[in-house]
């Protein structure tokens, strides 16, 4: 499922459309967006570098990370963002935003070392982050550079729309992604966004851009307990490696598609599984008993093999439909065959059987109700 | 030389192995804490490691809280001589006590104010012997009252620490900030404690007990050492939660119900 939102970004934006956006969203309980994020920049720069994506370039703005962080981490996934043909840009938002340094070279006495001197081919260094239309012009700009001109597009990754936030109204970042998504060179763009750093409808703006939204929760919630409880400190921890990953895509009938998955933070990067059964999710209220509450595998196939008493059975027979009348000495008889060999019978069929008892049964043979 | 006893708070941060290169190394730690329970022995224990003789590893602090002959109180009695540090260039203390920043974007000049601090600071890296600059550690007590220095505007506070968080990645310094937690709990300002919490890769929390006051036992702490750190290849999420006692000299720190 994390798959078809790469899948939506690599293949871009169909023609008279505004490029697909990508929203990924998170909070403090279940703070993985920013490992998303992570995973979807390298697969989407896979997709580019082996030309199987409508983008012929990505530029990254990194609000969040230093340039270097993402080429060791395009790197460690084995793209060498150097070496290839100039197709990832990163417009560095990180080092100098607000032109610190150079206010302070101006009043004297200070050198800036440059680290990044060895990135400068890669990293570009904005310093004025706060003006939107300076960043959007920078981005374009940057976009333009990697694919030339004529039909190719790029994409847009953003590490964090919480920073531009920050320095900006809500209306002038809405404005920057809006334009970005509809400029007709751009073929996708995603961004990360803390959902509890702001006020709901900042959220909401952002969402409404979106034509993709993926969502982080915790697996567990903590009661409202106290720290200290063991028990919520281990669902804390638990919640620090898993969690659900929701998505919604909108379609461009209007159709809305929410699916969900499991996400699992792991040493090499972050995994998804489908959602463990009702059982895992209900881990923390199912009650200790010592009785098993759920089906093994071999009682969930035989009941999956048990012909219903209703169902046709489209063997060929005359359909046998049973309709719960038979007389008393052959419902005992049967009761009983079943008691001592309805183990037998399951292995021999290998299918599973309703054992049924009428209550009626139960009664003495005097009452009148047992006579047919 | 004194065998020191790991204790509890060492292992959450990653202290009790060896100090040499510095744990801390390009991470940052925020400590929240309450009225109830101050994080400031915290920050003394962190100072303290950072200046052990086994180390060559220099402090930058940066105090909005209090002034130098408090810090030098409080750390003789844990073992560690600030003036001696200080002359020998391990420990540098810039005093904040009288920083106000000029009112209004317009008007700030980096003559005063946060520009300069971050200023201050860079230089003093760049000028360190290229060993020591290997291993800084800037410590900030505390960001409550950088934030009243900086005229109550967040924003300009969270710039700087964006700023000294460039320090950890061109300089691979580590950054330990103090914060109140009761300060920002509440509904329409949380979001500066938030952003904090998002920044850090441990994140410490010194809190009351849930069973109220206790002789004793002087609170809790819970460690939350995250951080996904691509260079060593790791994803460490663990947390760790201990009670502790602040003695004069020393802080107890052990598991619930261990203490007799």
């Amino acid at each position: 499922m994390a798959e078809s939102i790469c899948r939506a970004l690599r293949d871009g934006a169909l023609e008279g459309e505004h490029a697909p956006a990508l929203t990924i969203k998170d909070s403090i309980a279940s703070p993985f967006g920013f490992h998303v994020f992570c995973h979807v920049l390298s697969q989407l720069s896979s997709f580019i570098l082996a030309g199987k994506s409508q983008s012929g370039g990505l530029v990254v703005v990194s609000f969040s990370r230093s340039p270097s962080f993402y080429l060791e981490l395009l790197k460690n996934k084995g793209i060498d963002v150097v070496s290839s043909d100039k197709r990832i840009q990163i417009l560095d938002c990180y080092s100098d935003p607000l032109g610190w340094k150079d206010r302070l070279i101006e009043a004297g006495n200070f050198t800036a070392l440059s680290h990044e001197a060895s990135n400068s081919s890669t990293a570009n260094v904005l310093k004025d982050v706060k003006h939107m239309d300076k960043l959007y012009n920078s981005i374009v700009e940057r976009g333009k550079g990697l694919i030339g001109g004529g039909k190719n597009r790029f994409s847009v990754a953003i590490d964090s729309v919480d920073e531009m936030s920050r320095h900006a109204s809500t209306s002038s970042v809405a404005g920057l992604l809006s334009n970005l998504r509809s400029h007709d060179q751009v073929s996708s763009i995603f961004w990360l966004l803390h959902s509890d750093l702001h006020e709901a409808r900042v959220a909401a703006v952002l969402e409404y851009l979106s034509s993709m939204v993926t969502s982080l929760e915790p697996l567990h919630q903590p009661a409202n307990g106290h720290r200290g409880d063991l028990e919520n400190l281990s669902l804390i921890e638990h919640n620090l490696k898993k969690g659900k990953f929701h998505v919604r895509i909108k379609r461009r009938n209007g159709r809305v598609r929410v699916m969900s998955e499991e996400v699992h933070i792991e040493q090499s990067g972050i995994s998804f599984t489908s959602l463990s059964s009702e059982g895992a999710i209900n881990q923390g209220l199912v009650p200790k008993v010592q009785f098993s509450l759920e089906l093994s595998e071999k009682e969930r196939i035989d009941r999956a093999n048990v012909v219903l008493p209703f169902e046709h059975q489209g063997n060929g027979k005359p359909i046998q439909i049973y309709d719960g009348r038979r007389s008393l000495a052959d419902s005992k008889h049967e009761r009983q065959v079943a008691a001592t060999e309805k183990v037998q019978t399951n292995e021999d069929s290998g299918g599973g059987e309703i054992i049924y008892f009428r209550d009626s049964d139960d009664e003495m043979p005097e009452s009148p109700k047992a006579s047919i | 030389m004194n065998q020191r006893s790991s204790n509890l708070l060492d292992e959450a941060l990653g202290l009790d192995q060896s100090i040499e290169p510095w744990p801390l190394r390009g991470r940052i730690v925020a400590i929240e804490d309450q009225v109830e329970t101050s994080g400031s022995f915290v920050l003394h224990h962190i100072l303290k490691r950072s200046l052990s003789p086994n180390s060559s590893n220099v402090s930058i602090f940066i105090a909005f809280s209090q002034p130098f002959s408090h810090y030098d109180r409080v750390l003789r009695k844990l073992g560690c001589n600030l003036v001696t540090q200080r002359d020998n260039n391990r420990f540098f203390f810039f005093d904040m006590l009288m920083l106000q920043c000029p009112g209004g974007d317009e008007g700030i000049s980096p003559e005063c104010g946060l520009i300069a601090l971050y200023g201050k600071i860079y230089k003093t890296i760049v000028a360190l012997p290229e060993v020591s600059s290997k291993n800084v550690t800037i410590i900030i007590d505390d960001l409550s009252l950088m934030e009243v220095a900086a005229n109550g505007s967040s924003d300009y506070v969270l710039d700087f620490m964006h700023y000294c968080r460039t320090l950890t990645t061109e300089f691979d310094c580590s950054l330990i900030a103090l914060n109140h937690e009761d300060i920002y709990s509440s509904a329409d300002r949380p979001t500066f404690l938030l952003q904090m919490e998002y920044l850090a890769d441990i994140l410490i929390k010194a809190e009351p007990l849930a069973t109220g006051l206790a002789s004793d036992v002087h609170g809790q702490l819970t460690v939350l050492n995250k951080g996904m750190n691509y260079r060593q290849g790791s994803s460490r999420n663990k947390i760790s939660n201990f009670h502790f006692k602040v003695k004069e000299n020393v802080v107890e720190c052990f598991y619930p119900g261990s203490q007799g």
